[in-house]
């Protein structure tokens, strides 16, 4: 009780740096439709696509870009970027689900399903922690990453993805909150434990289903 | 036989830790070392948290997680803050 308190007492203390916590308050202006069955529990739906970020937004070049699979054995399976697109590009139309409160339906997108990044890899490891230029890290379990329930993104609406929205590459998870399509996606590693990733680790929920509403911890 | 306390025992503490605004103290980044007041932080608030960063090499010094009835806050980038009595 006590713990709570101060904690509070800090947390305003931060938001006088001169930002309002914004979070609280987002998606109030979007239309409710709690009918609609393809909205998840507590989500709004929006038309426009807002940009989330917690840092500063790297700038990386499809040339300069490489995206590494390591396997427990330190094995390295990379593609740059033609080596991406050889593996097949698929367009997919998924809904989006923004752990702060928006929904978006039917986005169209294109990018490469990680079954064809996993087809050659050899692992027992069950999860799989995703890295991104700029630091950001987010943990999903293999099996929510294969069978056509992921990929990696390098369109969306028909345009290349630009930097603001994770481009050149972002993961695309979309039957999880959209914290877990990591912008910038950098490298997948095989890990043996459900270990968290950076929001995971700062009160975010390990596995994140908007279904269950699975927040927080 | 060392003795051992539960989390309680922090109370006192923490709250002279917390007992005033503590943009004013001064922090130590992780990330470069670098010693500077915890409001001269870059705050990054279009995130599902409020993310603080260091001015100088944006290690991310502290989060903040409005959960509602909770509220998650990490302080993992700093390895200690200065407090004036
Ligand atoms: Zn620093």
């Amino acid at each position: 009780m006590l713990l709570q308190s101060n904690t509070a007492g800090s947390v305003g203390s931060f938001a006088q740096i001169g930002v309002s916590m914004s979070f609280t308050t987002r998606g109030f202006s979007g239309r409710r439709r709690e009918e609609n069955p393809r909205l998840p529990p507590g989500q709004t739906l929006f038309e426009d696509w807002p940009v989330l970020t917690a840092g500063p937004t790297p700038r990386v070049d499809a040339a300069d870009w490489e995206l590494t699979l390591r396997d427990e054995t330190g094995t390295d399976h990379r593609w740059d970027w033609d080596g991406l697109l050889a593996l097949g590009v698929e367009d997919v139309t998924v809904d989006i689900h923004c752990v702060t409160h928006w929904t978006k339906l039917d986005m169209a997108w294109r990018g490469v399903s990680l079954d064809k990044l996993f087809e050659d890899v050899e692992t027992e490891h069950e999860f799989v922690m995703a890295h991104s230029y700029g630091g950001y890290t987010t943990n999903v379990p293999l099996e929510d990453l294969l069978d056509g329930k992921a990929w990696i993104a390098t369109e969306a609406e028909g345009e290349p993805l630009d930097p603001e929205h994770g481009g050149p590459a972002r993961l695309l998870v979309p039957h999880l909150y959209f914290w877990k399509s990591a912008k910038w996606i950098r490298s997948l590693t095989m890990t043996a434990d459900n270990e968290p990733g950076f929001w995971e680790q700062n009160g975010y929920h390990l596995y994140g289903d908007p279904w269950k509403e699975e927040r927080y911890w | 036989m060392a003795t051992r306390l539960d989390g309680n025992a922090l109370a006192g503490a923490l709250s002279e830790v917390f007992r005033e605004d503590v943009t004013a103290a001064r922090a130590r980044c992780i990330g470069c070392g670098g010693v500077s007041p915890i409001g001269g932080a870059v705050v990054y608030p279009d995130a599902p948290g409020l993310v603080a960063r260091c001015a100088s090499c944006d290690q991310v010094l502290a989060t903040i997680v409005d959960a509602g009835d909770r509220v998650f806050l990490s302080l993992s980038g700093m390895s200690t803050i200065e407090l004036r009595r």
